[in-house]
């Protein structure tokens, strides 16, 4: 794909990596038993072990080990038999231990990959560096008051995974697809609910540009970023930024900013005169963590058939487009309405195309529409299978199971007894069909002289006021073929 | 090792620790004599030798995913110098 910026200058290449933090699904958080849950009273999920009292120790929740491993795996990562806690040392009034407890030189997973699906049609591959566990940090509100802080230690001690991309990214779009691929392999995975904006899913992108075949330019890290909107106003904005600086003959300064999504801008965080020292170093209180392969295996085995298969499955089994594939597997739960037609109908397994039509566009259309997840949808996906046969076995017509479609939405009733309550069973007798020609035709002998005279564009009309005069139940394709005998 | 007055500043900046004029003279030598004595470690050949992460032989211990609820933000709280409704109230901290 051409990524390239044209600036006043020269032409520039943008160079993007990604720092992903995932909040693992878990009960409990990593060093305690407290809960996770989200939106709880402020503090009611502060063990003194979070709130880091004198003497507290860590105990590792040994099913954020598997679903970091879980997680790995799903990145065709190499999971690391021996990984080391460390201490990253800071202060802040949201973090009570003064360090947060991570995985410096020895994270539990190492090098990986994510392939994204470019809009061009072409595969990348996206290297990942690493993921290492690590503790989330507490809350805190800074527009309760004008000189007070605000601080909610529930979040404190929550698992998080954060997934290190390398810099393989030239684009926000990019960037944003890569985001959308990995939160999909998480949520198929359960290892986390993706959900940005509970801020299960935050990302630390890292930009630079670059003159085309020179080296990478120095980097500046925007922090925090909780949507896919932000990400990419965010790489946009500091590309065009940096590029202006350059192009002015100015030098870029490696520094942490944040972004304000109200004016669509990055800022320089304050105190920047001194860069971070965090003084890693491996946390007392914790023991190497060591895995036997036999643990690794075993987590294997429960590792779910993978966004990147299942599209290929789609494509080898069904038939169908690598578009309508990627769309249908994007969403777990959008997959498995799919495949519970198929399911639920055996006789459809041929008709996989009209399926995916109906889901990506009919059925999309209403659930968007009343801002509705298709695990919520009043037609179930058994209902939609039923509906697509009897289009498919002729009983109906395509436009009617759109009025039919509209009806199963709102009453959540099955089609068949919508069809047969409205009598709306398509008319397939030629004899019948035949009387609403010649009907038809005697009324509208003006149009059919022009006709005759070769007004040949005349056949649509007629067409259409026939399956007017049927109440759109005349099957379109009789209709046609016994008009063309009767006018010619 | 030599510690200088500059990174003493930077030491106490990171501890949260305001030094007197004087003191940053005692704690300079201070430090640096420490360091000194410990430096001798360095005469210990250590080539090819893993480093000891702990000195306990057992193993990492694991809990399991279960939520305790003891219902100790009370207790969490009752440390905290300034509180409003249930949120520790500090010192505005914008960076």
């Amino acid at each position: 794909m051409n990524n390239i910026i044209k600036g006043k200058k020269f032409n520039w290449e943008l160079v993007v990596g990604i720092e992903v933090h995932a909040q693992i699904s878990s009960n409990s958080k990593l060093f305690s038993s407290s809960p996770t849950k989200f939106g709880s009273t402020p503090n009611s999920q502060v063990s003194l072990v979070d709130a880091a009292m004198p003497g507290m120790l860590p105990v590792i929740n040994e099913f954020c080990i598997t679903q970091a491993i879980k997680t790995g795996l799903g990145l065709k990562a190499k999971i690391n038999n021996k990984s080391i806690f460390d201490r990253k040392n800071y202060f802040y009034a949201d973090l009570p231990q003064g360090y947060q407890i991570s995985q410096y030189k020895h994270p539990i997973v190492g090098e990986g990959k994510v392939e994204i699906d470019l809009p061009d049609g072409q595969s990348k591959k996206i290297r990942i560096i690493r993921l290492h566990l690590e503790q989330d940090a507490g809350k805190s509100l800074h527009d309760q008051s004008p000189n007070k802080t605000y601080v909610d230690l529930n979040r404190s001690g929550i698992a998080l995974m954060e997934i290190v991309s390398e810099p393989d990214l030239s684009s926000a779009e990019e960037a944003a697809i890569y985001i959308n691929k990995l939160r999909t392999i998480l949520r198929y995975l359960n290892t986390c609910d993706g959900n940005m904006q509970e801020g299960s899913l935050r990302a630390d992108v890292n930009i630079s540009v670059k003159k085309t075949g020179e080296k990478n330019g120095t980097r500046c890290e925007v922090k925090n970023l909780n949507s896919i909107k932000f990400i990419k106003q965010a790489i946009n904005y500091e590309a065009k930024r940096q590029i202006d600086i350059l192009e002015d003959g100015g030098n870029i300064e490696q520094n942490t900013l944040l972004f304000d999504s109200k004016l669509g801008i990055t800022k320089m965080m304050r105190n920047k005169e001194e860069a971070h020292d965090y003084r890693y170093f491996p946390d007392p209180d914790l023991l190497p963590l060591e895995i036997e392969d036999k643990f690794i295996s075993d987590i294997k085995n429960t590792i779910p058939e993978l966004p990147d298969e299942k599209k290929q499955r789609y494509i080898d089994q069904y038939k169908l487009t690598k578009y309508d594939s990627s769309i249908l597997i994007s969403e777990k739960d959008t997959s498995e309405y799919f495949e519970k037609i198929l399911i639920s109908n055996q006789e459809l397994k041929n008709h996989t195309k009209i399926i995916s039509n109906w889901i990506i566009s009919e059925l999309f259309a209403y659930l968007k529409k009343d801002d509705k997840q298709i695990k919520q949808s009043p037609v179930s996906p058994e209902n939609l299978g039923k509906l697509i046969l009897l289009i498919v076995n002729n009983t109906i017509s395509g436009k009617i199971a759109k009025e039919v479609f509209e009806e199963m939405y709102v009453n959540k009733s099955d089609p068949q007894s919508i069809i047969e309550n409205q009598n709306l069973t398509q008319v397939t007798d030629t004899k019948e069909i035949n009387k609403i020609i010649e009907k038809v035709l005697q009324n509208n002998q003006d149009k059919l002289s022009e006709y005759k005279n070769g007004k040949n564009k005349l056949f649509g009309f007629f067409v259409g006021q026939v399956m007017k005069n049927s109440n759109g139940k005349a099957n379109p394709k009789i209709v046609n073929e016994l008009l063309k005998e009767k006018l010619n | 090792m030599k510690i200088d007055k500059k990174t003493i500043l930077k030491i106490a900046k990171l501890s949260k620790i305001k030094l007197k004029e004087n003191e940053i003279e005692e704690f300079a030598n201070n430090l640096s004599s420490i360091l000194d004595w410990v430096e001798q470690l360095n005469e210990t050949d250590t080539d090819n030798i893993e480093p000891l992460n702990n000195v306990s032989s057992s193993k990492l211990p694991l809990r399991e995913d279960k939520t305790v609820s003891n219902n100790s933000s009370n207790q969490v709280l009752n440390n905290a110098p300034e509180k409003v409704e249930e949120y520790f109230i500090v010192p505005k901290v914008v960076e």
